[in-house]
C-alpha cells in the first residue's frame, strides 16, 4: 500500500504509542497537519514552541513515556533549541519532529531554512535528517528508541516538506531490523559481577556511608529496591534536585537535598561520609561545591548507565555501569548473600546520630514574617504543601522560588517533582505544568514560579485554559529576579543591578483573568490559605495566585559557587551553633 | 620544526564509525563542544562500505583520553574505538611539499629526495614538488631539511595507522559501549 511520508509519520507515531503530541504548525510541517486530522493521537496547540518542548518534557518526567513535539522549520526549529538542551542536560526522553524545506532547497537559503540538524546536535543524544519518505519509519523506530533507553535524552528528526509528501510503501521495520541498524547502540544495563560484589563489601564495610541519589534512580524506577537496600543496612540518604521524591522526605533516613541548597544536613553527611554510593547521580558542580575539597575521605561506588559519567568529575573506586534498578537489585542480593554467609556490617550507629544531630541542629528555616509585615515565600509553600491533595505533582521555574519548593515541599512519591535542573531554564513551568496535567490527568498540579520566570512563557495558560488543562500556578512575586539579587546582595556588594522588577511587574491577576483563568492576589498571610483552597477547589480552568512576598528574603543554607561544602552558609538563626557541623 | 606531540601524550584513536551523512560532523564538534583538541585527523571508507574509520591523533593527558573515548562512544553510529599503541602499531602519512629552487640548489634537493625515497612530482623553473610517504617521524624529518631551501607550500594527510601484526593484543579495543 502506497502512502505519503506524512501518512507514514503519523501512523509511525501512533504505532509507537504516542498518545499526545504538543506542536506549532508552519509551512513546512505542514504536510504532517494534514493526516493528523484523521489521527487518534490529541495534538495540543501551543502559543509558542518552546511552551510544545517544555510540555514534552513535562509530560516525559511524570509518566516515564517519551514527549512529543512537532514544529516547523526555521524559527520554529530554533524555538525548539532551549527545551531541547534542557531536556539533554536532565536526560529526559524526548522526540522532536521538525519540517525542514524540501530537499532540493537545502542548502540555499531557502525561506525558513536553517541548519536544525547541526543547530541541535551537541544538544541532542541524536538528530537525523530524513532524506527519503521510504526511511521515516526506521527513522522514528529508532528515535524511539533511544530516546527512551540506555541514558534517556532527546531526539530530533528533522523531514523535509518533499519528503513528507512523497509516497512510499509502508513497512514497520521489526525489533531486529532497528537493531542491525544501530550497529554501535548497545547500552549497558546489567552491571558487572564482580564490581557488584565489591561493591556490597564496600558498603558493609563502610562506618560513614551516604546513599546519594541522583535523577538515573527516577528514569529506572529504582526508588523501591533503593529504599529496600537503605533500610536494609540503615544507610542514610540524600536526593539530588533531580531525584525529589526517589525516596520519601518523610523517612528517617532522608536528609533531604544536597548542595548548593541543600541541608546543612544532607551536605556535611556527604563531606564526612568515608563511602558514597552514588546511584544515577553525576557529581554535578551544584552537588560537590569545589571538588578538590568535596568528600575528601570518602571511596565512590558510582552506578552510572553512561560510562562517560565514570571519571568525568571524581574518580570512583568501585565504577558500576548500568541500570540503577537492575544493578540496585544485584547489590540488594550480594549484600543478603553476605549477610546470610555470616557477614557483619560495620556499626554505623554512632554515624547515624551524628547525621540526626545535625538534622536536629539545622532543620530547613526561615524568620515568620512579623504582623503586618510582608508575606514569606517559605510560608507560601508550606500552605500550598500543607493543603494539597495526595500525590500533587509539582512543577517549579527556576530561581529562589525552585530552591524553597524543593526545600519545603515533602517529597514522598517518585515522579512529583518536576523541574529543570541541569540547564536552570527560567520560563520552564508553566509549559512544564501543562504538559504534567496532560500526562496525569488525574493528579493535581501546582506550578510554583517567579514572577520573573512566569513572564517568559505566561502564554501557554491560553494553550491551559482552551485545551482545558487546568492547572495551578503559584507565581512567588518578590518583584525581583530574585536568585541574582541574592547574590548581588551576597557577593557583589548589595550593589543591584538590573535585578529589580517592580516597576514593571505586570498585574498578573488581569493577566491570568486574561488568559482564561482564574486570577487571585494574596497579600498577607490570612489571605494564604483561603486563596489556596479556592484554587484547589477549581477544577475547570486554570488558576494563577499572586503571592505578594518579601523582596528581600534569601535562600539558606548556601554554598557559595565554587567554595567547598565545608563553609556552608547557614541560615542567620544557626550561626551561633557552627560548631556542631563537624 | 617538527610540532608533533610529545610520544607520551599523543595518541591514536582509530574510530569505526557507520557511514552516514554528518558522522565527520559529529565527531568534530564533540571534539569542539567538550573543549578536546584534535591533532590530525584522516577518514576513509573500509573494507566494508557501510562504515568508515577515522583515525584521530589526540594530543592530551590519559584521565581526558578517557573522556574522548567515553564521549565519542556515545555517539550512536560510533561503533568500535580502539586505541593504537604508537609502539605496537603501524602509522603512515603522506606529505607534499612545494620547495623553492635557485636552479643550482635543485639537484641538492633531488639528492635529499632520492635519499628519503621520496618522489618529484613536478619540476618548475624555481620550484619542485616532492611527495614522501613514511612514518611521521620521517617526514617530520624531511619536512625539516627542505625548510633550509624554502618551503612554498607543504600539506600532509594526517596519519593513518593499523596493529602490528607481528603480536598479540597490538590494540586496546575499549569496550563498554555507552548509550
Ligand atoms: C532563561 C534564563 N535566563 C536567565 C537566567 C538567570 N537567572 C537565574 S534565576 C533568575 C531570577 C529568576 O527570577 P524569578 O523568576 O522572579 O525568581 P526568584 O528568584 O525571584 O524566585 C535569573 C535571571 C536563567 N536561569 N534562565
Ligand atoms: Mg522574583
Amino acid at each position: 500500500m502506497k502512502i505519503t511520508g506524512a501518512e507514514a509519520l503519523i501512523k509511525a507515531l501512533e504505532m509507537e504509542s504516542v498518545d499526545v503530541m504538543f506542536g506549532y504548525p508552519g509551512g513546512c510541517i505542514l504536510p504532517a497537519y494534514d493526516p493528523l486530522l484523521k489521527s487518534s493521537i490529541r495534538h495540543i496547540l501551543v502559543r509558542h514552541e518552546q511552551g510544545a518542548g517544555h510540555m514534552a518534557e513535562g509530560y516525559a518526567h511524570v509518566t516515564g513515556r517519551p514527549g512529543v513535539a512537532m514544529v516547523t522549520s526555521g524559527p520554529a526549529a530554533t524555538n525548539l533549541v532551549t527545551p531541547l538542551c534542557d531536556a539533554y542536560m536532565d536526560s529526559i526522553p524526548m522526540v522532536a519532529i521538525t519540517g525542514q524545506v524540501s530537499t532540493s532547497a537545502i542548502g540555499t537559503d531557502a525561506f525558513q531554512e536553517c541548519d536544525t540538524v547541526g543547530i541541535t546536535r551537541s544538544i541532542t543524544k541524536h538528530n537525523e535528517l530524513v532524506m527519503s519518505a521510504e526511511d521515516l519509519p526506521l527513522a522514528i523506530r529508532q528515535a524511539f528508541h533511544i530516546a527512551t533507553t540506555g541514558r534517556p535524552g532527546p531526539v530530533l528528526i528533522d523531514i523535509p516538506k518533499d519528503v513528507l509528501q512523497n509516497s512510499m510503501t509502508w513497512h514497520w521495520p521489526t525489533d531486529e531490523e532497528v537493531q542491525a541498524s544501530l550497529p554501535g547502540y548497545h547500552p549497558t544495563t546489567k552491571g558487572h559481577p564482580r564490581m557488584i560484589k565489591e561493591a556490597a563489601k564496600l558498603i558493609l564495610a563502610a562506618e560513614r556511608p551516604v546513599l546519594y541519589l541522583g535523577g538515573g534512580v527516577l528514569k529506572s524506577r529504582a526508588a523501591e529496591v533503593v529504599r529496600e537496600i537503605a533500610e536494609l543496612l540503615n544507610i542514610p540518604v540524600v536526593t539530588t534536585l533531580m531525584a525529589r521524591g526517589a525516596f520519601p522526605d518523610s523517612h528517617p533516613l532522608c536528609l533531604g537535598m544536597p548542595g548548593m541548597h541543600g541541608t546543612a544536613a544532607a551536605v556535611t553527611a556527604m563531606q564526612k561520609s568515608d563511602l558514597l554510593i552514588a546511584l544515577g547521580a553525576r557529581f554535578d558542580d551544584r552537588v560537590t561545591g569545589k571538588v578538590s575539597a568535596f568528600a575528601q575521605e570518602a571511596k565512590i561506588i558510582h552506578v552510572d548507565i553512561d560510562p562517560a559519567e565514570q571519571g568525568k568529575v571524581r574518580r570512583p573506586d568501585v565504577p558500576i555501569v548500568g541500570d540503577c534498578k537492575l544493578v540496585s537489585i544485584e547489590i540488594l542480593k550480594a549484600l543478603r548473600e553476605l549477610l546470610d554467609g555470616g557477614e557483619v556490617q560495620a556499626d554505623i550507629a554512632p554515624w547515624r546520630s551524628r547525621c540526626s544531630g545535625w538534622q536536629e541542629q539545622f532543620p530547613l528555616s526561615y524568620e515568620p514574617s512579623a504582623p503586618g509585615a510582608a508575606l514569606k515565600p517559605q510560608f507560601c509553600l508550606e500552605q500550598i504543601r500543607d493543603h494539597a491533595p495526595e500525590g500533587t505533582i509539582l512543577v517549579s521555574g527556576v530561581g529562589q522560588h525552585q530552591m524553597w519548593s524543593s526545600q519545603y515541599w515533602h517529597f514522598d512519591e517518585p515522579y512529583t517533582w518536576v523541574n529543570s535542573g541541569g540547564l536552570g531554564t527560567m520560563g520552564f513551568s508553566v509549559p512544564a505544568a501543562i504538559g504534567a496535567k496532560v500526562g496525569r490527568p488525574d493528579k493535581t498540579v501546582w506550578a510554583i514560579d517567579g514572577d520573573g520566570c512566569f513572564q517568559m512563557t505566561a502564554q501557554e495558560l491560553i494553550t491551559a485554559s482552551i485545551s482545558k488543562i487546568p492547572i495551578k500556578v503559584g507565581i512567588l512575586n518578590n518583584s525581583y529576579l530574585g536568585m541574582v539579587r541574592q547574590w548581588q546582595e551576597m557577593f557583589y556588594g548589595e550593589r543591584y543591578s538590573e535585578v529589580d522588577l517592580g516597576g514593571g511587574v505586570p498585574d498578573f491577576v488581569k493577566w491570568a483573568e486574561a488568559m482564561g483563568c482564574v486570577g487571585i492576589r494574596v497579600d498577607s498571610p490570612e489571605e494564604v490559605a483561603p486563596a489556596i483552597e479556592r484554587a484547589n477547589s477549581i477544577n475547570d480552568r486554570p488558576v494563577v495566585v499572586d503571592f505578594r512576598v518579601e523582596e528581600f528574603e534569601k535562600v539558606f543554607p548556601m554554598v557559595a559557587a565554587g567554595a567547598s561544602n565545608d563553609d556552608i552558609i547557614l541560615p542567620p538563626s544557626q550561626n551561633d551553633r557552627r560548631e556542631y557541623l563537624r | 620544526m617538527s610540532t608533533y606531540p610529545s610520544p607520551q601524550r599523543h595518541h591514536i584513536l582509530s574510530v569505526l564509525v557507520q557511514n552516514k551523512a554528518g558522522v565527520l560532523a559529529r565527531v568534530a564538534s564533540l571534539f569542539a563542544r567538550r573543549g578536546y583538541n584534535i591533532f590530525s585527523l584522516a577518514v576513509a571508507p573500509t573494507e566494508d562500505p557501510q562504515f568508515s574509520r577515522i583515525t584521530i591523533v589526540v594530543d592530551v593527558e590519559g584521565t581526558t583520553l578517557e573522556q574522548i573515548v567515553k564521549q565519542l562512544f556515545k555517539l550512536i553510529e560510533v561503533v568500535r574505538i580502539s586505541e593504537l599503541d604508537p609502539q605496537k602499531s603501524v602509522e603512515r602519512e603522506l606529505f607534499m611539499a612545494t620547495v623553492r629552487t635557485d636552479g643550482e640548489n635543485r639537484g641538492q634537493i633531488v639528492e635529499l629526495a632520492n635519499i628519503f625515497e621520496a618522489k618529484v612530482l613536478a619540476v618548475g623553473v624555481d620550484a619542485l614538488t616532492l611527495s614522501l610517504e613514511g612514518s611521521p617521524e620521517k617526514l617530520d624529518d624531511f619536512e625539516e631539511l627542505l625548510r633550509g631551501y624554502g618551503i612554498v607550500e607543504l600539506q600532509r594527510t594526517g596519519r593513518i595507522a593499523l596493529p602490528k601484526l607481528d603480536r598479540e593484543a597490538h590494540s586496546r579495543a575499549v569496550k563498554g559501549k555507552a548509550s
